[in-house]
């Protein structure tokens, strides 16, 4: 692989956990200074991944390279050159923004004469100009989630790595958090993410979609959607949702069935032909169709049909 | 190691130690409560031993006798019976735990140069207080009757007989031969295992507890850098700590203090180094506050009270045992504490309990160093 522009390697990474396989050779590359997205179900594989390429798990196969250093051999050197969140907030609640700010500038050994530009510049980032003497732990989810992105990059890291880093933070945190990792990406640093909601993935440059430990699907999202949306959508308001899906799940020229919101979504080969053979069958069934309309496939249909696809529980929704 | 991240573990360290409640009530209150229970808790002494007497001629010259019971410090006559099922009965109750009776003929025998017998009964229960307590009667009788035969010498005409032989004993470095002398020098080591093994034993724990570990060992920081960041400020606490109990043992407990302060500094770094490092050592492998906190109590407190000298002296123990006290740290700071305070001795001379505590200091510091991972499994 061209390791020069090329920000994460991996080639056949294995993890196990005893006799449960966690991640069953995976391979991906990630360019340099791409937002790649690393999707899956809760228990896909993500965590593990993202720890193992972090060098806080040792891979059971396969290799890593971060940067152009072995994971497993160089984890110290790789440690130095990477940014990394935690899917769970851990920074020091008993310390307050400046303190976990110099702490972690300490860890990561911010020369002295950047020290204070880049602390300066993750206060302003987070937003937490004039909070400096506030205590984490009495921080807002989204304020915790800039300071904690603060944290990992006060070192100018060439791969920063975030595990779910939107999880429990209002949509307005978010938003503000994506134009930061944009920001950053504009300036070289290649973002590893994971993610399970579907806008944010929306964001990204480049997509890994992971279920039980492999990889279903990689692309852009806009190839994702075309490529693996084999046929039409179709959006379905009925009565009954439920005996519907049952219905349809079986019911001939339907490829895949399942619940959005208040909605079925369907997978039919044509949708102008599927129109009145979907209406048709639910009314035999006593079930009254209020809406069935033709829609444009977004990621997350994508994914639930990849992931049912092999999972085959269509009923089983992994999006919450 | 980089100097910068080691600040900053040890600097993240203090603030933490200042601001958590509960660690400036280990530090402060622990080792002050512990050798206030321990001081005054643990007493070897028997003195003011309960006692019942029973004068069965009730003469000038028995009462006289009984006097010398009451006077010494080693007896309190509780009460003076008339019938010998009183004395029994008090000893059955436990309302005193020595007894002695004094015969009808006390006087009269003595006068005509015959031997009396005195029935002394002791509770066996306290094997221990009962050997004293015979100990001390069998001197207070045996100092009477001297002056009896004396006086009867006398009577005789004959000269101021001496008895040939006498022992005139000195009781070197505890002149009083108080018990608290060699308790509390014992109680600073003791406090200091227990204090020490806990501080530490919270560390690392703690991180993973809150969550806070995964953020750590994602960044460049090593596994030593986290041990001397975290272990430097303990050592300073630890060192504070040692002093306030040395000062409490010399001004309150009244203790000397005769050695030189560096052995006792050097020493006192020696068994912090122990102690701390098997802390974080319980820390690392249990990865929950409250299991290390746990282990830390258990695997310090007991060797240290029963296997270090404390309580049993280590020459009195089955040979077995004797070997397996050379396993125990805290049986040579105790050595060492117990010189610094009472003899003053050179440390040249107890080269052989600094080597062991050297011996522990570095080994455990080895063992704690390697034990910590910076994996997640």
């Amino acid at each position: 692989m061209n390791g020069a522009s090329s920000a994460v390697v991996v080639t056949d990474l294995v993890k196990r956990f005893g006799d449960f396989v966690a991640v069953d050779a995976i391979s991906l590359e990630a360019r340099k200074g791409e937002i790649f997205g690393f999707l899956g179900p809760n228990g896909a594989g993500k965590s593990t991944t993202i720890r193992m390429l972090c060098g806080l798990l040792r891979p059971t196969s396969g290799q890593a390279q971060v940067s152009g250093l072995d994971v497993a051999t160089q984890p110290e050197q790789v440690r130095q050159n990477i940014g990394y969140m935690s899917q769970k907030f851990s920074l020091y609640n008993d310390l307050t923004v400046s303190e976990n700010l110099n702490f972690f500038a300490g860890m990561y050994s911010v020369g002295r004469s950047d020290l204070t530009s880049r602390l300066d510049w993750a206060i302003d980032m987070a937003g937490l100009r004039g909070r400096e003497n506030s205590f984490t732990g009495t921080l807002a989810a989204g304020w915790k989630q800039r300071l904690a992105l603060g944290c990992a990059v006060l070192h100018r890291p060439q791969v920063l790595f975030l595990d779910e880093p939107t999880s429990g933070v209002d949509p307005l945190s978010r938003r503000k958090f994506w134009d930061m990792i944009h920001t950053m990406a504009a300036e070289g640093v290649t973002v590893f993410v994971t993610t399970h909601y579907m806008d944010e993935a929306e964001y990204c440059n480049r997509l890994v979609l992971i279920d039980r430990g492999k990889i279903v699907a990689s692309g852009s999202p806009l190839e994702l959607k075309q490529k693996y949306m084999a046929g039409d959508l179709l959006l379905v308001e009925c009565d009954e949702i439920g005996t519907a899906l049952e219905l349809l799940q079986g019911a001939p020229g339907v490829d895949d069935a399942a619940i959005f919101g208040n909605a079925l979504h369907l997978v039919v080969p044509k949708a102008s032909a599927a129109i009145a053979a979907v209406t048709s069958y639910l009314s035999q069934h006593g079930i009254t169709v209020q809406t069935i309309e033709p829609i444009r496939p977004s990621l997350e249909d994508v994914f639930v049909s990849l992931t049912t696809a092999r999972t085959g529980a269509a009923t089983e929704k992994p999006i919450p | 190691m980089n100097i910068n991240r080691l600040l900053a573990m040890a600097g993240k360290e203090i603030i933490q130690i200042k601001r958590d409640a509960r660690s400036i009530g280990i530090v402060i209150a622990m080792p002050l409560v512990m050798m206030l229970a321990f001081g005054y808790g643990v007493s070897f002494d028997t003195k003011h031993i309960p006692l019942y007497v029973y004068d069965m001629e009730g003469s000038r010259q028995s009462q006289d006798f009984l006097k010398r019971f009451q006077s010494s410090i080693y007896f309190r006559v509780v009460k003076s019976v008339t019938t010998y099922r009183e004395l029994v009965q008090a000893l059955d109750d436990g309302k005193c735990q020595m007894g002695i009776v004094v015969p009808a003929d006390f006087s009269s025998r003595l006068s005509s140069g015959e031997t009396v017998a005195i029935q002394a009964l002791i509770d066996g229960t306290d094997s221990n207080s009962a050997n004293l307590g015979m100990g001390y009667s069998q001197a207070i009788i045996q100092a009477y009757s001297q002056q009896v035969t004396t006086q009867w010498q006398q009577r005789q005409g004959h000269a101021n007989v001496l008895p040939p032989i006498s022992v005139d004993s000195r009781t070197w470095f505890n002149e009083s031969l108080e018990s608290m002398a060699t308790i509390v020098p014992g109680v600073v080591a003791l406090v200091m295992a227990v204090v020490g093994t806990f501080l530490t034993s919270l560390t690392i724990a703690r991180e993973w507890e809150r969550g806070t570990m995964e953020q750590l060992i994602s960044t460049p920081v090593t596994p030593m850098e986290i041990m001397f960041g975290k272990l430097t400020p303990y050592m300073v606490v630890g060192l504070f700590d040692t002093c306030v109990c040395a000062a409490m043992g010399v001004w309150w407990f009244g203790v000397p203090f005769r050695g030189h302060v560096w052995v006792f500094f050097l020493s006192s770094i020696l068994f912090l180094t122990v102690v701390l490092s098997m802390g974080y050592f319980f820390s690392v492998v249990a990865k929950t506050q409250l299991a290390a906190s746990q282990i830390s109590l258990i695997a310090t407190f007991l060797p240290a009270f029963l296997l270090s000298g404390f309580i049993y002296p280590i020459d009195q123990m089955p040979a077995v045992i004797q070997v397996i006290t050379h396993a125990v740290p805290a049986r040579y700071y105790m050595a060492i504490l117990r010189d610094v305070f009472l003899k003053g001795t050179p440390i040249l001379l107890m080269w052989r309990d600094f080597a062991g505590l050297a011996l522990f200091a570095l080994l455990l510091a080895v063992v704690a160093s390697r034990a910590f991972k910076k994996r997640l499994e």
